[in-house]
């Protein structure tokens, strides 16, 4: 249905396209006047009109179309049978409708919603026809209207110019809107799960539980959401991911921008960014498959005891990923020292070691911290190697053999599988979401002020 | 040279350059040098070593599931069994099993035959059946066909797994030799036995009723005594089923040790009385049901009629529950579908942004903002998108669950950053002569752009877009949150609104998958992956290098 009607509407657009093209050449060839533009401008006067407000309508049809029907679906079933329920229950009801609705009948479901679900096809069937009828007019309305535009004063060059304009500018807003997207999203889920915990208990509670009571009364599992240890546990795998990327990445530029030959340069600098590029489900199933095992018997060997997912292993194998990425820039910022401070040094007859150390990482230390801030955002947010290397219990240790729980992980762990919308264990991924995308705008842009303002000094 | 300067006082003389000390100082400093080199050299070796350990654990591990292990059965296609009008109905999985167990005439027994079946892969049967379909002619014939052997015989043709495992854990052999070392453990007539001091305690002795004693506790007792911090399972473990008969035979023989403290050789259980006797314990790996599975396997093997050919199968089947039927096609044609979308949406957009931004926008607030916006985008945790995706699409828009649309629309909004950034690159690369002297015969902004900019910069963009897609093929977790890692068993009545699976989101489900058979498919899977990934790296180089003008 969709597609079809997507097919009638691109044949549309051609056609309309065609029929201008035609028209304004005709009445070109047919006129003494010059034509103001060119025929083909004509013809993409005619497709604008035929294919924008059609595909507007079909777009805010399809965004409005189930919401509209499910107000009508619970504004029609019988009062009585709605009056006390609880939001939930109100879903829920309205769920089993659709899936009946769907064709999923299990057991023997009541008259009410059978009937409900019949009406509830019923009105998508005649939503679905007043949007194909109602698309493909607006469509045939725009090629009748635009077309009769067609005349040799008619400035369907400008027209089209400034169409295109709108079309970027609205494209430009995409941005922006997915900026907002997420944070009123964030916002509007993280507001919703303060209210059933308060946010003092999330930021310093040290205990995280989120499991919820499955039925009425059950005791144990009441849920705790203090997310302290799923910070310190972030926290811990960023630190040791840090500990192995900013040494090794820092030496590799060194002796990259120092030391090696071009050709030499040529071959590494490719390969490490091999690694920059390598997705990080693969890093997480090594970090399984090859360095965590390596771990524990390098443990039982000199006798400790290290967890198959400790936060060393999923630390260590997210600091390789890091590698390239501080080398890179640590790269960048070595390089962009001026000659003068190298020549100046060596003229003082300093080694070229002592001319790094002393000269050039000083000078270059703006640009690495931001290089190093950033990797460390990146540690922050990383997801597949903590899902699949790190653990999911939270635990408050700062042990790095011992498994521990990350944002991300338990974001995932949160919601993977049904997610209903109304509890607490899944609007608290969202409030980890927020926490976590602030933390890491946060990173980013302090390590960009770092970053713009060491440039200034040498520009 | 701090070195120098610290003596500035005394510099009245020349400095002598060539004394001992100051040698010396020169050959630290240029040490020091040589260091940094060698900490720089060996950061570089350790990069270049990991990747190497990366790529060789993935192809050593992930190389067998491009074979197969297949065994080849004779099967004679009854035509009174198989329908030549409705060739898909017959019951093939008795047609493949009774071909099977032709090699085996004397397992005759019900349960020995189920044990037996196991052998072939559930998938076996299938095969046959999509043999019998394609060739409708050959019903009545007799034909060789080749079916997959199950994951745990697929394993150990392949010598993935071993036949017999070590039967204790490696802390259990530690706690052993310690025993050794401390003289207490004895071999005494091909039996291993552990010496105690065994306090023969009256008072679990009710009524001095030999018989009737808790010889168990006494014994219990013994091992806390040596052992104050173990774990009673340690030693229950430890011991023989029958190490308190042993002591109670011991002490109705010798009724005056009751309340004296002697020492016994208490016998060890299995596998530690062979560790003690051999050095080793092994036990039968317990993926196999009994020895007979090893010999059945071998009696095929010897034989001759199992191969292990390199197949399609890993990229013509869809996922299953056994590893060895499990394949990519799901997890490509989801893979395919979101790439489409996301190609089809961040393409166009990111052209029209970058062109705005960069040639049209006039330079205020608004475009600064866009700006920041585009920026802050591309260093938003890719988890993120995926609670968008979820909040956004799947709740307030409703988009179906599961689907390569949204899955697409999530990596559009990740990509367009990166062909934002590759665009505008691209057309400021475009050499102002160029826009003069389009502008110079007459041509509006948008004539310049659309006629000459833009064409001239399509190289460059194509690069970013390809790198952005194999971004975006690699990308897990967001598709994760939108539940792009359904399970397809069948490529058939797949769309972009039909539930899907991808490529990494498959790498992940089988990673998380239990069953040894699905390591090496997960290796494997990663392979293909990190190909798509590398071609698509190459194609981004050549358009780079080849066909991007430089000015």
């Amino acid at each position: 249905m969709l597609s079809s009607l997507f097919l009638i509407l691109m044949l549309l657009i051609i056609t309309g396209f065609m029929l201008g093209r035609r028209r304004a050449a005709f009445v070109g060839t047919s006129n003494e006047v010059k034509m103001h533009s060119l025929a083909g401008y004509h013809g993409w006067f005619v497709a604008a009109w035929v294919g924008i407000p059609s595909f507007l309508l079909v777009l805010l049809w399809l965004l409005f179309q189930g919401p509209v029907i499910d107000w009508l679906l619970v504004g029609s079933l019988p009062p009585e049978r709605v009056e006390g329920l609880e939001l939930g229950q109100l879903d829920l009801l309205v769920s089993e409708i659709k899936s009946i609705a769907a064709g999923n009948v299990f057991g023997e479901p009541d008259a009410m919603v059978v009937a409900a679900a019949e009406r509830y096809n019923r009105w998508y069937a005649i939503a679905n026809w007043a949007m194909f009828a109602l698309a493909i007019s607006i469509a045939l309305a725009g090629i009748v209207f635009a077309r009769s535009r067609v005349s040799p004063r008619f400035r369907a060059r400008n027209n089209v110019e400034w169409i295109m304009s709108g079309l970027m500018i609205a494209c430009s807003l995409i941005a922006i809107l997915t900026t907002l997207g997420i944070v009123v999203s964030l916002l509007y889920e993280s507001l919703r799960f303060f209210d059933k915990v308060p946010l003092i208990e999330f930021l310093t509670g040290l205990n995280w539980e989120p499991q919820i009571p499955i039925r009425e009364g059950q005791v144990t599992a009441g849920g705790a959401f203090g997310a302290i240890p799923v910070f310190t546990g972030t926290l811990l795998i960023a630190l040791i991911a840090m500990a192995v990327a900013t040494p090794v990445g820092l030496y590799a530029a060194v002796y990259l921008t120092e030391y090696a030959s071009s050709r030499f340069r040529a071959v590494i600098k490719p390969l490490l960014e091999i690694l920059a590029g390598i997705p990080t489900v693969v890093y997480g199933f090594f970090a399984v498959l090859v360095i965590a095992p390596a771990m524990r018997n390098f443990g039982v060997a000199i006798g400790i005891d290290i967890a198959p997912n400790s936060a060393l292993a999923a630390g260590a194998v997210m600091g390789i990923m890091l590698i390239p990425f501080i080398s890179s820039l640590s790269d960048d910022a070595i390089a962009a020292v001026p000659q003068a401070m190298r020549d100046g040094s060596y003229g003082l007859g300093a080694t070229k070691g002592e001319t790094i150390t002393k000269v050039l990482l000083p000078a270059a230390l703006p640009g690495i911290m931001g290089g190093v801030l950033l990797a460390t955002s990146r540690a922050i947010g990383e997801t597949m190697i903590v899902v699949m290397a790190a653990g999911i219990i939270a635990s408050l240790t700062l042990n790095p053999l011992e498994p521990v729980t990350t944002v991300t992980v338990q974001i995932v762990t949160l919601l993977i599988g049904d997610t209903e919308f109304d509890n607490p264990k899944t609007l608290a991924a969202f409030a980890l979401g927020l926490v976590l995308f602030l933390v890491t705008l946060l990173l980013n842009v302090i390590a960009l002020r770092i970053v713009q303002k060491y440039r200034e000094q040498y520009e | 040279m701090s070195d120098t300067t610290a003596q500035g006082g005394e510099l009245s003389s020349p400095h002598d350059w060539g004394s001992a000390a100051a040698k010396r100082r020169v050959r630290r400093r240029y040490a020091a040098d040589r260091r940094l080199q060698a900490y720089g050299l060996g950061a570089i070796g350790l990069a270049v070593l990991l990747l190497g350990v990366l790529f060789a654990s993935l192809i050593f591990s992930g190389y067998v599931a491009f074979t197969t292990t297949k065994v080849a059965l004779n099967i004679y296609l009854d035509p009174s069994l198989i329908d030549s009008s409705n060739p898909g109905a017959a019951n093939y999985r008795k047609l493949t099993r009774g071909a099977f167990f032709a090699y085996f005439p004397d397992v005759t027994s019900a349960s020995e035959k189920r044990e037996l079946g196991k052998i072939l892969s559930s998938g076996a049967p299938y095969v046959v059946r999509d043999y019998v379909v394609e060739h409708p002619d050959e019903i009545g014939k007799e034909v060789k066909i080749y079916v997959p052997l199950s994951d745990p015989y697929d394993q150990l043709n392949k010598g993935v797994i071993p036949r017999e495992i070590d039967a204790l854990t490696s802390d259990r052999i530690a706690l052993f030799k310690i025993l050794t070392k401390r003289g207490v453990i004895h071999v005494d007539a091909g039996k291993g036995t552990v010496l105690v001091d065994v306090y023969v305690n009256p008072g679990d002795i009710p009524d001095g009723n030999l018989e009737a004693g808790d010889y168990q506790r006494m014994v219990a007792e013994a091992f806390r005594a040596f052992f104050p911090h173990a774990l009673t399972l340690t030693y229950e473990e430890l011991l023989a089923e029958d190490a308190a008969e042993a002591l109670k035979a011991h002490v109705i023989a010798n009724p005056g040790d009751v309340g004296k403290t002697i020492q016994f050789k208490v016998p060890l259980s299995a596998h530690y009385d062979s560790l003690a006797r051999t050095g080793e314990a092994k036990m039968r790996n317990p993926r196999f049901a009994s020895a007979r599975d090893f010999e059945w396997f071998d009696s095929l093997k010897e034989r001759g009629v199992l191969s292990s050919p390199f197949t399609w199968e890993l990229f013509v089947n869809s996922d299953s529950r056994f590893p060895e039927l499990a394949g990519l096609a799901g997890a490509l044609t989801g893979s395919f579908f979101a790439l489409l979308v996301c190609f089809l949406l961040s393409f166009p957009v990111g052209i029209a942004t970058a062109l705005y931004l960069e040639e049209f926008a006039p330079k205020n607030r608004f475009s600064q903002l866009i700006e920041v916006n585009i920026n802050n985008l591309a260093a938003v945790p890719s988890v993120v998108f995926g609670l968008l995706g979820l909040a956004v699409f799947l709740n307030i828009f409703g988009l179906p669950r599961s689907a390569p649309l949204v899955g697409g629309m999530v990596l559009s909004l990740m990509t367009l950053p990166t062909i934002i950034v590759a665009t505008r690159a691209a057309l400021k690369a475009v050499p102002p002569s160029i826009r003069e002297a389009a502008y110079g015969v007459g041509a509006s902004k948008h004539q310049v752009m659309m006629h000459h900019v833009l064409p001239l910069a399509m190289p460059g963009i194509l690069t970013g877009t390809i790198i952005g897609l194999a971004q975006a093929l690699g990308e897990t977790a967001p598709l994760l949150l939108i539940g792009m890692n359904a399970f397809i068993p069948s490529i058939e009545n797949m769309g972009l609104l039909q539930p899907a699976t991808a490529l990494p989101t498959q790498i992940f489900s089988w990673a998380d998958s239990p069953e040894r058979g699905f390591v090496s498919r997960t290796s494997a899977a990663i392979l293909v992956l990190l190909a798509f990934l590398v071609t698509m790296n190459a194609i981004a180089v050549y358009v780079r290098q080849r066909i991007e003008r430089k000015w």
